[in-house]
């Protein structure tokens, strides 16, 4: 980072790509070309973005298989709980641990359980709510939510070089490039 | 066109898997037909048994062919495998005959002094009697091949090049839907829940819908892993498509354990004496151990086995776990069948005089009826395969769907 004490700091560069394809070939052609610290943006999902971005594997459906394992075991240990141990009812002389009364309830505590841990797991893995970030401040990126795709390279990255790599997107024939203030 | 070659034409190499088929369900015709001889209510029932497997698969993929056909998407690369199956209905009819033949032995309310003297019989009568129990029959099967063969005449004049088809061919599919759904509903409680006449159950149409399900997609993944290693198909089928088909494994595996288990619970809650004969059969006299199995491996195995993203992407993994589920398939409709019947003598439980309680047993015939069944089946299917492009290349849908990278 020895660049950043010689010139203003910014956050990165920002190349705008017309079309999808555009922006999948501009990533894979920084990874390729060293670049690690850098995220897309699009209006919606991009298949191959995220193997043109090298993304590791999601955390999120472990925490799901989890979080549904947890709920599963807790909905059966509540039924059990109440019906043979806290308050047993002869109900029609069956068991107190009647097993299949318990499924609907563990089913649905799995189902709570696993969909709670996603929705939470999600948010916390992509560090939301988080109601500010650099790129906003840039003029062009209202359109990512509509018809652009952007490819933030951003300055922490170790092979970031301010005019070295405002020259190489720019030879990814985007549309345009900007710089991004922290 | 004349002069130019097919598209998408399918490969000579299908010759092989065609004719090992044929001869197959050629041995175990001969071995069905000594069987007949010799032990003529074990036929039957072995045969009813293998019959519904082979059926399910043809009316499965029917059902899931005109599923595709209303959602569109990446996953119509299989439809032509999904058209062929669809298309050996006419066989499945022909190989009905046998069914007919053993009335007398499977269903107990075809004999007169058993109605006579059965209160419930009588007033079921109006329904289950062996003139509507035909013409019920002859109606199921003759709406299923008329849907089968126009959906294929359509996709026939796709291929083409008529587009005016293109909306016609997605109303008949929503139509056949409903009524594929109706008639095997109605075909469940015939052919398979009125061997137990007095029992019932509202879910069971569901239960073998669902199996179909099952069956349908198992068979579709096994014959595309085999149609992937030859030319056309090895540079069109890729991950992502079986990826799709193991997902839709995963949700029919749901379904069914769902649908099953809503029936085990409810009759188990009730507790009442119509209705819970039929798993005090099924869960003593050995088949409890029968019953765990299909616990284990149509749900609980297979379940695990298919949340993994990976093994859905890997055909030569999955295959294995949906030819495992083919064979559990068959198992589970055997599970559904063979209790009612008498181990020694093959009778139908409900025809004996006396108490009978029932015992785990597996007869020769329940291995030579799937091949009988089975060969001249995958026989008649590879026939129909042979006939058209193994793509619908000429669909604007399909076409939309594979070239757009992010489509499934």
């Amino acid at each position: 980072m020895a660049h950043s004490e010689t010139s203003p700091a910014v956050h990165g560069l920002l190349a705008e790509f017309a079309t999808p394809g555009g922006l999948v070939h501009a990533t894979e052609k920084a990874r390729l070309e060293g670049y690690r610290h850098m995220d897309a943006y699009s209006p919606f999902p991009i298949e191959h973005l995220h193997e043109a971005l090298g993304l590791r594997r999601s955390k999120v459906p472990l925490i799901t298989l989890v979080g549904g394992i947890l709920g599963g075991i807790g909905g059966y240990a509540l039924e059990y709980w109440s019906q043979a141990i806290a308050y047993p009812l002869n109900i029609g002389g069956r068991p107190y641990h009647s097993w299949p009364h318990f499924i609907p309830v563990t089913f649905e505590t799995t189902v709570l359980g696993a969909a709670l841990s996603c929705f939470v797991g999600m948010w916390a893995l992509n560090r939301l709510p988080q109601p500010y970030h650099p790129v906003f401040g840039a003029p062009v990126f209202d359109r990512a939510s509509r018809d652009r795709f952007f490819l933030c390279i951003e300055a922490t990255d170790p092979k970031f070089e301010r005019y070295a790599t405002a020259r190489f997107l720019e030879g990814l024939h985007p549309v345009g490039v900007t710089e991004v203030a922290p | 066109m004349a002069d130019m070659p097919t598209p998408y034409a399918p490969p000579a190499e299908i010759e092989g898997p065609r004719s090992r088929a044929l001869l197959v369900g050629l041995v175990g015709l001969a071995a069905c037909v000594a069987g007949f001889i010799v032990d003529r209510d074990h036929f039957f029932r072995s045969w009813l048994v293998a019959y519904l497997l082979f059926l399910g698969i043809a009316l499965g993929s029917m059902g899931l062919l005109m599923i595709q056909h209303l959602s569109g998407g990446a996953w119509g690369v299989f439809r032509r495998v999904f058209e062929a199956s669809s298309r050996t209905l006419p066989l499945m009819a022909l190989l009905f005959l046998p069914v007919v033949l053993g009335m007398g032995t499977l269903y107990p309310w075809t004999h007169p002094d058993q109605v006579a003297q059965d209160e419930v019989l009588r007033h079921r009568a109006i329904y289950l009697n062996t003139g509507f129990f035909l013409a019920r029959a002859f109606v199921y099967f003759a709406g299923w091949i008329l849907i089968a063969w126009t959906l294929t005449r359509w996709s026939r004049r796709q291929d083409a090049g008529d587009m005016r088809v293109n909306l016609p061919i997605q109303y008949l599919a929503g139509g056949g839907l409903v009524f594929y759904t109706f008639a095997a509903t109605f075909a469940a409680v015939d052919w398979i829940m009125s061997i137990n006449p007095h029992w019932y159950s509202t879910l069971f149409g569901f239960i073998f819908v669902g199996g179909h399900g099952i069956s349908a997609l198992s068979f579709t993944i096994v014959v595309s892993t085999l149609l992937a290693r030859w030319a056309p198909m090895d540079t069109v089928l890729k991950p992502s498509h079986f990826h799709d088909l193991g997902k839709l494994s995963l949700a029919f595996v749901m379904l069914w354990a769902y649908f099953n288990f809503s029936q085990y619970m409810l009759v188990y809650a009730a507790n009442l004496v119509e209705e819970i004969p039929y798993f005090i059969a099924r869960t003593s006299g050995g088949w409890q151990y029968l019953a765990l199995f299909l616990v284990v491996f149509q749900f609980a195995v297979p379940f695990l086995l298919l949340l993994s993203r990976d093994l859905k992407r890997m055909p030569l993994r999955l295959v294995w776990v949906s030819a495992a589920l083919l064979l559990v398939r068959d198992i589970d409709l055997f599970m559904l069948v063979a209790p009612e019947f008498d181990a020694a003598s093959g009778a139908n439980l409900h025809v004996l005089t006396g108490e009978h309680a029932s015992h785990v047993f597996v007869h020769w015939l329940d291995l030579a009826a799937p091949l009988a069944i089975g060969g001249l089946w995958v026989w008649m299917f590879f026939t129909q395969l042979a006939q058209r492009p193994l793509l619908a290349f000429a669909d604007p849908y399909l076409r939309n769907a594979l070239e757009s990278p992010g489509g499934h």
